[in-house]
């Protein structure tokens, strides 16, 4: 069955790509673009900018100018500051909901694909039955009942990495575990608690590292598509997403509103997709099987 | 064959109980008293414990559970307090505009996907191949809000060609109907067409490097026979394929989409319901929706297997 995230995976993987081992000037962009954008993040209390909350109904969809940068939003709010407050929204849920699912997923994935048996069997069954939601409905259900806030929408989006982190973990381990390296471990009488953390996770890591990646831009996705419904953080808080949301209203005066959020987002989730998709195509198992 | 579907369909057995049971779960355990949502806030307990006792939730969980399962199994998903509408109803008159939807996003992103996967095969490595790739690569960034805000400016704002949202039933008028679900199905097509034409084009690369189509070349048939049926129909089955993966994806767009052009659909069901705290409606769209989509899976699968003998023989 599938996930948005899977998605991404299996056309990617699909037919001869030609690899090169030089990264590319686009890599880089997407980096140097990435640490752009995080540090701005974590400095934002630091910048000299407007509070993103005060509304000024006198200086409503104001243009841009020295005062407020990127003008100000249907509220009189600085746009520039709620940008940037919306960017530690954004890139906490995007990078905090794949660590739980790389953490349990990749716990569980490893653990079914070295024990085998019954426990393999449970596991997989268990994700089946995750992944028979459409991964948003099944996010719009839970945060229509927990209720809107910055930890739900974290935990809710981080439970539904989970099958496809087990999946690349479970995957990457089978094909390691009948490796020459980790018989040998057993045959010197290794611990499979041993075997698992030292001789299979440094192998395992790699491929749910660029996988992680992969996954904060989906999430960073999903948690803008959430925001947008209105089902996101709950507001004055911006985050991306409501910020597209709330600039819809206004397309035909200020379209400027909806715009320049979507394109930062654009850029964000280009530049996960790309450095992701690099490092995977680098520690794909496949290529360095022996 | 035969054999093979019924152990598939053994094994959806388990997992629609649990689709079912997650479903019950997550409306029954998680915060938010119904009786609370239907009385309001100024009830009092002796009428809120009254109205827990006519509905039943008082009992214990299972037995909610059981009788609850029991009913759906009967066709009887609840009905709503609000308008007094049953689920089945409510989802019976919004379905058809769902999956009109998702035909044309479907169609749409074929019709795009297939001749640029097919012009790129061809002229692997060139530069109108790179630059393709490089496009569907970005498109794969561009969420369905986001293209379809950049439509909606640019076909309803800018250029005034197509409404902006507003719906027409096919009865009374097709051809309005259908330019109410341009932009809709467009903008779903867009996020749909990057994903079928890189796996089909790297697919249609190593087909074309097979023997068969140099016997067709030296042979003397034209170039245009041999791609569309030499090289594009054994990857037809890639394309069943990465439909089945792109399901879930286009029902989650599609409810993005239907709340953005305002289309009466399954998804407008379910964001009204959220927002109304309609938890009946809520949950048993929930129910369907995961029950259609188990089930697409199923037919994507099955068809994956007429089209492959080696699956259905357990060699794959």
């Amino acid at each position: 069955m599938a996930t948005l995230e899977l998605s991404i995976d299996e056309d990617v993987a699909a037919g001869p790509v030609r690899r090169t081992r030089r990264l590319g000037t686009l890599f880089w962009m997407a980096v140097a673009w990435l640490i752009f954008v995080f540090a701005v993040a974590a400095l934002a209390s630091l910048l000299p900018l407007p509070s993103p909350t005060d509304m000024d109904m006198l200086e409503r969809r104001q243009p841009v100018s020295m005062l407020h940068w990127l003008g100000t939003d249907g509220l009189g709010r600085d746009e520039l500051a709620r940008l940037i407050y919306g960017a530690r929204i954004s890139l906490t849920v995007g990078l905090c909901a794949p660590i739980i699912g790389i953490t349990v997923g990749g716990a569980l994935g490893m653990l079914a694909g070295y024990f085998r048996g019954r426990f393999e069997t449970l596991v997989v069954g268990s994700m089946d039955v995750l992944l028979a939601f459409p991964p948003l409905i099944l996010a719009l259900a839970v945060t229509a009942y927990l209720g809107q806030s910055l930890l739900n929408l974290t935990l809710i989006l981080g439970v539904l990495g989970i099958p496809a982190f087990m999946r690349v973990a479970r995957a990457t381990t089978l094909s390691l575990a009948r490796r020459e390296f980790v018989i040998a471990a057993q045959a010197l009488g290794a611990t499979h608690a041993r075997i698992l953390l030292r001789e299979l996770l440094p192998n395992v890591f790699l491929p749910l590292l660029a996988f992680f990646l992969l996954g904060v831009a989906v999430t960073i996705v999903v948690e803008g598509a959430l925001s947008f419904l209105g089902l996101g953080v709950p507001p004055p808080i911006s985050s991306w997403g409501s910020m597209i949301g709330e600039g819809r209203e206004s397309l035909e005066i200020a379209p400027r509103l909806a715009f320049i959020p979507a394109v930062t987002m654009f850029l964000t989730v280009l530049s996960f997709n790309l450095v992701g998709d690099t490092l995977r195509a680098l520690t794909d198992p496949r290529q360095g099987s022996l | 064959m035969l054999g093979f579907v019924v152990r598939r369909l053994l094994y959806l057995v388990p997992v629609l109980i649990a689709v079912s049971l997650l479903t019950f779960l997550i409306a029954s355990l998680l915060p938010g008293d119904l009786a609370y949502v239907i009385l309001g806030d100024q009830a009092t307990p002796e009428k809120v414990a009254a109205l827990r006792h006519d509905m039943g939730l008082d009992q214990p969980i299972w037995w909610r559970y059981l009788s609850w399962l029991g009913n759906v199994l009967q066709g009887d998903f609840g009905r709503s307090f609000r308008t007094g509408q049953t689920v089945l109803q409510a989802v019976a008159e919004r379905l058809p505009v769902s999956i009109e939807l998702m035909l044309l996003a479907q169609l749409g992103a074929l019709a795009i996907g297939i001749p640029l996967a097919i012009a790129c095969a061809v002229r692997s490595g060139s530069a109108f191949d790179r630059f393709m790739t490089g496009s569907a690569f970005s498109m794969l960034s561009v969420p369905a809000f986001l293209s379809a805000i950049l439509l909606i400016y640019l076909f309803a704002v800018e250029l005034r060609w197509l409404p902006a949202t507003g719906y027409v039933p096919f009865n009374e008028d097709p051809v309005g109907n259908l330019r109410s679900f341009l932009l809709p199905a467009l903008t779903l097509a867009l996020g749909e067409w990057p994903v079928l034409m890189r796996v089909l084009r790297s697919d249609m690369i190593a087909t074309l490097q097979e023997d068969y189509i140099a016997m067709a070349r030296a042979k003397g048939l034209k170039p245009s026979r041999i791609l569309l049926v030499h090289a594009l129909k054994p990857s037809s089955l890639t394309l069943v394929t990465v439909t089945g993966i792109n399901i879930g994806r286009l029902i989650g767009g599609t409810v993005i989409v239907e709340s953005i052009f305002a289309l009466p659909g399954i998804g407008r069901l379910l964001l009204g319901a959220i927002f109304t705290r309609d938890l009946i409606i809520l949950q048993g769209v929930v129910l369907f929706v995961a029950i259609g989509y188990v089930l697409m899976n199923f037919i994507v699968d099955m068809l994956y297997a007429v089209l492959d003998p080696r699956i259905r023989h357990g060699h794959a």
